[in-house]
């Protein structure tokens, strides 16, 4: 079996005087969707902002390739090939699509080639390449986020709730996005709320509860389960849709 | 699939609006007061004499702003670096009085008496740029000793940056003497151009197109270069900056170069303005550059440009129509501007 691409041990998170992360302890398997499940308040997004070296974990290490990066600042876990995108996306609301697109491609130029890949599955950022990214709606700022990761080639993506906020609709693109992703053999950590949407891009799953993951396993497995659902979520499926 | 993509795709996206009634604010000031000023010479005079004004507090608010913007670091001590652009000039273009350390031989002085415009434009453009790039330096040791340890607290960062401005001043102070330092104009730089009855003052012609030339590189750089697109992006977004790569740090540290360089300039325009560099200089500019800052939006250069212009043309019409009010009435502008704004003409859209 190959070793996992990302690693938590242990992994222990102060916010000032507030203890949140009490010791998480989970796998990502490189290629597929990691999904990271569980109520408000569980310490998802920390778990992501820890990784992401946005704030640093007090005890526990966080290992990616076999390497400890629990210490390292933001910037130099974005050099790793790992991208980000936040709950609240991130866009730099004054520059242009363009502008937005030009700053996430660190290493070089725009590729002409991997733009049109990313068009396909968001159109609307071509139509409005050149317009202010502060008009956009909120679902095409999500899209143009998640381009943003997308620009070059990452080895892993940490998004954090991307369909929050979103109609249908457009989670369904979000939807097809990600399947995009998986294919071109992206390895994607996803934090989401929305069960569906979860269930239809993830492969494998960890919950998450007061600070702790509290079950891992295989996405399809959770979602045939709605004993385990309602244990861990606190809904069913049938409360949720 | 398809049907959801253009569904998507075709939504338009609401027109841009375009806020121009603060670029309409000093358009308004100037035609009101024309009918206070009285006549139009005059007014043309005192127009273009703001102007010349508003771009030297431009040049030294424009830094304060950014660092604000980039780091949410208030520098009470940027006046310091006013003052050292001062003072440089008087060590290079005109040496000092009785008591200066660095003594009464300038090695600009010869090109600067000289009675030739060229020649005394290049002396001063020398010892601008030597001016601006030692400041910077200073700039840097600043940036390191007082403001990097106090990252995050406002409070404390007001307190420090006010206490080093006092060290600094009394270590200028120690170097060039208390007294105070004569920073003549040359003779070419001295007296009026004529257009009509419109005269215009030589210097504050110069100083004005330094500024707009400033202004317009600066402008160039936010807008056209990776670099200024990074800078407006730290300045909404810091995190997101770093979570794309880029060390926002060495960024600010740059700026905060820059920024003292550009006050540093400012300084010496403003010195040469009132033919005297005094260790208080800085400081007692710093009050206008908070007014220009808080009526332009903390961290917007947009913002600080017209709140410069607009602080210097009220400064000249009430200096003229009702001098009592002079000293004042820049409090009431920024008051009026906040109570209608309360960020500011143009704030930063912040996360």
């Amino acid at each position: 079996m190959r070793p996992p691409l990302l690693k938590l041990e242990k992994v222990q998170t102060h916010i000032g005087p507030y203890h949140i992360l009490h010791g998480v302890d989970f796998e990502v398997p490189e290629g597929g969707v990691t999904m990271l499940l569980g109520r408000n308040g569980a310490g998802k997004t920390t778990t992501l902002r820890t990784i992401m070296g946005l704030w640093t974990a007090s005890e526990g290490k966080v290992i990616f390739d076999g390497h400890d990066i629990t210490e390292l600042s933001t910037p130099e876990v974005s050099r790793l090939d790992i991208a980000y995108v936040p709950e609240n996306m991130g866009v730099f609301t004054d520059l242009t699509v363009r502008e937005n697109m030009v700053l996430a491609a660190r290493k070089g130029k725009l590729d002409s080639a991997r733009l049109d890949w990313i068009f396909t599955y968001m159109p609307a950022l071509k139509k409005f390449w050149e317009q202010q990214a502060g008009l956009l709606s909120g679902g095409q700022k999500q899209m143009l986020s998640i381009a943003r990761a997308m620009v070059e080639p990452q080895r892993l993506l940490l998004v954090d709730e991307p369909s929050k906020g979103l109609a249908p609709a457009i989670i369904q693109n979000l939807v097809e996005a990600f399947k995009a992703l998986k294919q071109s053999g992206s390895t994607v950590l996803l934090v989401e709320q929305n069960f569906n949407f979860a269930k239809s891009v993830g492969d494998t799953v960890a919950v998450m509860d007061n600070g702790k993951v509290v079950h891992r396993g295989s996405m399809a497995a959770l979602a045939a389960d709605d004993n385990l659902q309602q244990k861990l979520l606190g809904l069913s499926l049938d409360s949720h849709q | 699939m398809s049907n959801q993509q253009t569904l998507a795709a075709s939504e338009a996206l609401p027109k841009k609006k375009v806020d121009v009634i603060p670029l309409l604010l000093a358009p308004i000031l100037a035609l009101a007061a024309y009918p206070v000023v009285g006549d139009m010479p005059t007014w043309a005079t005192l127009t273009i004499a703001g102007i010349g004004m508003g771009l030297i507090l431009f040049l030294v608010a424009s830094g304060f702003t950014l660092v604000f913007g980039l780091m949410d670091v208030l520098n009470f001590g940027h006046g310091i670096f006013v003052t050292l652009g001062a003072y440089f000039g008087v060590s290079m273009l005109t040496g000092g009085v009785i008591g200066a350390v660095f003594g009464d031989q300038a090695p600009l002085s010869a090109l600067y008496a000289a009675e030739d415009l060229g020649l005394n434009l290049a002396a001063l453009a020398i010892a601008a740029g030597v001016g601006m790039f030692v400041t910077a330096v200073i700039g840097l040791i600043f940036e390191r000793i007082i403001i990097r340890p106090v990252y995050g607290s406002h409070l404390t960062q007001i307190l420090v940056t006010s206490g080093g401005m006092i060290v600094a001043e009394q270590l200028i102070v120690a170097l060039w003497g208390p007294e105070t330092q004569p920073l003549l104009k040359p003779a070419s730089l001295n007296g009026a151009v004529l257009f009509g009855d419109i005269a215009i003052e030589k210097y504050r012609l110069m100083t004005t197109v330094v500024g707009l030339a400033v202004f317009a590189i600066m402008i160039l750089l936010l807008n056209r270069t990776k670099l200024g697109l990074l800078i407006r992006a730290g300045v909404q977004d810091r995190e997101m900056v770093e979570a794309l790569g880029y060390k926002v740090k060495f960024l600010f540290v740059g700026v905060f170069a820059a920024g003292a360089a550009l006050a540093a300039l400012g300084g010496l325009f403003w010195g040469m303005y009132n033919d005297a560099a005094v260790s208080t200089l800085g400081g007692s500019m710093m009050v206008l550059i908070f007014i220009v800052t808080i009526i332009g939006g903390m961290g917007s250069v947009g913002g600080a440009f017209l709140g410069a212009i607009l602080i210097g043309l009220l400064a000249n019409y009430t200096g003229f129509s009702f001098p009592i009010m002079a000293a004042f009435s820049n409090i009431i502008l920024m008051c009026l501007i906040i109570l209608w704004r309360p960020n500011g003409l143009y704030p930063v859209a912040k996360r």
